[in-house]
């Protein structure tokens, strides 16, 4: 069957009638011995909660019968909370009398053709009736239902009238469908038991779902207005059970209005009604039908581990005992599986539960494991611990790309952290200061065959967001490898020895008695790998045949998100020998540091007192530069710019002038900082940048706000302590001192303004780009490539005739254009 | 003012109307019906321009860096 449409609308009391099973008139829920009565909120008529009790309507079990709706006869009429805007607004456009609408023929004439809008109609409306002339009341209405004419308050029954008589031939003028008197309740639709099912508790005694207690103050209340108005009461007294009906049923619908105090359970705890049940995050919306809970998974805080691979994941023991993998039983592994059966659910690895050939499912404890493993016989399923080498999805949310879900190889682990290597780490953009990440088991040899082949850690080496590799070394791991390939690099027979065995065994130790940085590394590269590529600094490196004869490795050799030399070796020797490769350098890297220790220093910034001065001096001068600048735009002297009015001209040169002076600073740290463990840094790409250390060791510059200079505040100043019309660099937002030294109260706050800016733009962009990634995913996520290389849609569309148009895999082309040199060399 | 050939542009890819034949043999080597083709309004100037109607299905063939040329089918919907 295909839906041809869906249409909303709003339900009449005959459709109220029509779907009910019972018809509710008692205030009491059970009788004496405790039997839901007959008529009342219980009513065996609405359906079964209770196991091995029999519908009353349909004739299914607990199971099989959905439940079925009663409905509430209402004494008065009760305006919808829901709906009450546009009663009022209904109210606006019809007369009062005669319940035509209240806009004038011929100014529907002007705007004919054109479909308007509800607001539009209501501005529309004119004060006197354009077909009875009556006087139309001054409307107001008071937060959530009351309405008032002029000085008297409307009740729901005279607005139900009025609704009622509005004719049809107008209510398709403003394009209503229903009746709008429907939006007014006389019958209230009672939800089946199974919504809102009772508690047993242990003492024998019922608990009431919070929707019961509001429907019993609902049926009460509307009892007790029936039996007064039979009495004939006072008027008084029947308004205030009425209204008192509209609070109940209003509460009812969403207990969270404004302006109305919520319901509240005898205990004081405000009763979660129809609309809390939808709303939120945890509402069946968002939590129940957008994000289900799922099976078979783990989730708890992620730590590092420098020594598990790249395709592995530290699982704490008591997780693995209770994610489970089932195994069918054969005669292979029948000796195996008995073993874990005795080993009971409480012993790691051992087994939860049986299932037998007949599909009935056993739980192991100690006292029957000893009967279940002699029971066992090929066609068994057990469902055993998870153990090391099991392929289990990994994941960190926000999953943003497919590199969030990966597979990865288990390790059984004691504690109670997921353990992963730090190289991963980059593709989840995870970091350790308490994240943490989700654990899937895959159920089904299909699923697992597909997690194992296209989802494991080394087929994601290479992402298909820039054709290049997206995992590779990081931190520390870099600064190791850029520290150990310098020159002059030597390491005793002892030291190497040490290292690489402490990294792989089955590498043949080089028969010397010392070993320089570059050789170390070498011995991990594949013996006919030959490459040149420019370091991070910009000077040549070489690989020749296995070997680094020049250059030093760095982030553009071995950085995630850059690796030249893993995307090499992906490509010519596979994800394999690239993650084993990645493995190695990294632990290679922290082997190395380790020998002699790598910390840094405040002291790595310090100056030379020659290097302070030339500093000085560059400063003094862009301070004479800009003084002339302004001095000539005073006089009206500056010479324009293409294109820029005479402000825009003096902050352009103005800017220039700082960019160059930063800049000839820059120039100073470098020419004087001495060799030291920051700069390594820095300079392998590790962390840190140049800028970074002019800031700290020489001056911060000139502090912006959306690329210009600070020039607000106060009246013409930044601050009051500035003279009005100040241009002096220490007013706009100059910085002259670096961090360091520290900075004037004045320079800080610039600072601060500058910091604020660019925290704001960060957030507000990752939350735009989080949008647009969420609508992106959702035009796109049934679409898939079928076997005939189209890509389809849900419907089976074709929306394209080739992936791309091209069909080509983007993690798997080429990011460069031909490389006819080293092609040249191999041939 | 003069009359501006679009077909000529170097931009517009070209648009070739399907025969009947050639539409049986795509819909056959999709397994697809008419419905299931992405689709291109009869008031789109290049359909206006080979004089494509209602049901017929225009082959357009892209330029591509990568795959060289590009085939895309689309049939003509109202507009
Ligand atoms: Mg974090
Ligand atoms: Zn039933
Ligand atoms: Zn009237």
């Amino acid at each position: 069957m295909k839906v041809e449409r869906i249409e909303f609308g709003i339900v009449s009391p005959e459709m109220v009638k029509g779907m009910s099973a019972a018809k509710i008139t008692k205030t009491e829920l059970y009788d004496q011995e405790g039997y839901p009565i007959e008529g009342g909120l219980m009513d065996p008529r609405l359906g079964v909660i209770d196991p091995g009790v029999r519908c009353r309507t349909c004739g299914g079990n607990m199971g099989e019968c959905f439940g079925h709706f009663g409905f509430l006869e209402l004494t008065r009429p009760v305006t919808h909370v829901h709906y009450s805007k546009i009663v009022f607004a209904l109210l606006k456009v019809f007369c009062r009398k005669c319940s035509r609408i209240l806009v004038d023929p011929r100014d529907m004439e002007k705007v004919k053709g054109r479909k308007l809008s509800f607001k539009e109609f209501v501005t529309l409306s004119k004060k006197k009736c354009p077909y009875c002339n009556t006087e139309q009341k001054k409307l107001k209405m008071i937060k959530p239902y009351t309405f008032i004419e002029g000085a008297d308050t409307l009740n729901a029954a005279v607005v139900r009238e009025r609704l009622e008589k509005i004719t049809e031939e107008d209510l398709t003028l403003i394009g209503i469908k229903a009746r709008p008197e429907w939006l007014v309740l006389t019958l209230l639709p009672i939800p089946p038991v199974t919504v809102r099912p009772s508690i047993t508790l242990e003492t024998g005694e019922r608990s009431e779902d919070d929707l019961t207690h509001k429907l019993v103050d609902i049926v009460r209340i509307n009892d007790r207005l029936k039996e007064n108005i039979d009495l004939g009461a006072p008027d008084f007294i029947i308004e205030d059970l009425w209204e008192l009906l509209q609070y109940h049923i209003s509460t009812y619908f969403d207990n969270e209005l404004s302006g109305v105090p919520p319901a509240r359970h005898r205990s004081g705890r405000v009763l979660k009604t129809l609309s809390q049940r939808l709303k939120t995050k945890e509402g069946r919306f968002r939590g129940n039908l957008a994000g289900k809970r799922v099976n078979f998974s783990a989730r708890t805080v992620i730590s590092p581990d420098p020594k598990i691979d790249l395709d592995e994941v530290g699982v704490p023991k008591v997780i693995a005992k209770e994610l489970t993998v089932p195994v069918r039983v054969n005669e292979t592994n029948i000796e195996n599986v008995k073993k874990l059966v005795l080993n009971g659910s409480e012993n790691w690895p051992g087994a939860n539960y049986v299932i037998r050939p007949d599909g009935r499912r056993k739980k192991i404890t100690d006292m029957n494991k000893e009967e279940i493993s002699n029971e066992l016989t090929p066609g068994y399923v057990v469902e055993r611990h998870l153990q090391d080498n099991d392929i289990v999805l990994f994941n960190r949310q926000p999953s943003l790309h497919r590199m969030s879900l990966m597979g990865h190889r288990v390790r059984v682990m004691p504690f109670k952290t997921f353990r992963m290597n730090l190289s991963v780490t980059t593709p989840y953009n995870a970091d350790f200061d308490g994240d943490e990440m989700n654990l899937h088991v895959p159920q089904t040899e299909e699923a697992k065959v597909e997690a194992e082949n296209l989802m494991m850690v080394p087929k994601h080496i290479r992402s298909p967001r820039f054709s290049g590799p997206i995992i590779g070394v990081i931190r520390d791991h870099i600064t190791g490898l850029y520290l150990l390939t310098k020159d002059d690099v030597k390491l005793s027979r002892k030291e190497f020895t040490q290292i690489i065995r402490s990294i792989d065994t089955t590498i043949e130790m080089p028969d010397k008695e010392t070993l320089t940085g570059k050789e170390l590394f070498s011995l991990f590269l594949p013996k006919d790998l030959s490459l040149e590529f420019k370091s991070n600094s910009g000077e040549l490196v070489v690989i020749e045949n296995g070997k680094l004869v020049k250059g030093v490795v760095d982030k553009v050799a071995m950085g995630a998100e850059s690796g030249k030399l893993i995307d090499k070796i992906e490509k010519l020797y596979g994800s394999e020998v690239a993650k084993k490769f990645i493995y190695n350098s990294a632990r290679l890297a922290i082997e190395f540091l380790m020998k002699g220790g790598f910390s840094i220093s405040i002291s790595d910034q310090d100056l030379p007192d020659a290097a302070r001065k030339e500093i000085a001096e560059i400063i003094e001068k862009i301070r004479k530069d800009v003084d002339d600048i302004n001095r000539q735009y005073e006089k009206g002297e500056l010479k324009l710019l293409v294109g820029r009015s005479p402000k825009e001209s003096l902050n352009h040169m103005i800017k220039t002038v700082l960019r160059n002076g930063l800049n000839d600073v820059q120039k100073v740290l470098e020419r004087h900082i001495k060799d030291n463990p920051t700069l390594a840094m820095v300079k392998s790409g590790a962390r840190g940048s140049l800028v970074n250390m002019v800031q700290t060791a020489a001056m911060v510059g000139q502090e912006m706000v959306m690329g210009e200079r600070i020039e607000r505040g106060y009246y013409q100043r930044t601050f009051p302590h500035f003279k009005k019309g100040t241009v002096s660099l220490e007013a706009t937002g100059f910085v002259s001192r670096g961090f360091k030294d520290g900075v004037t109260p004045f320079e800080f706050f610039f600072d601060a303004i500058n910091s604020r800016e660019s925290l704001m733009d960060k957030s507000l962009k990752t939350r735009h780009s989080g949008y647009m990634e969420r609508r992106l995913v959702g035009a796109l996520q049934d679409l898939k490539v079928e076997y005939d290389g189209t890509v389809r849609d849900s419907a089976n569309r074709i929306i394209e005739f080739s992936p791309g148009e091209d069909g080509l895999d983007p993690s798997k082309i080429e990011k460069v254009g031909v490389d006819v040199r080293t092609i040249a060399k191999r041939i | 003012m003069k009359e501006i050939d679009i077909t000529k542009n170097d931009l517009v890819p070209k648009h070739t109307l399907l025969n009947d034949g050639e539409k049986l043999e795509l819909f056959n080597q999709y397994e697809i019906t008419l419905r299931q083709l992405p689709r291109i309004l009869v008031n789109d100037p290049v359909v206006q321009n080979i004089g494509g109607k209602v049901g017929d299905v225009v082959k357009v063939v892209r330029k591509s860096p990568t795959a060289g040329e590009a085939l895309y089918y689309r049939v003509i919907v109202r507009g």
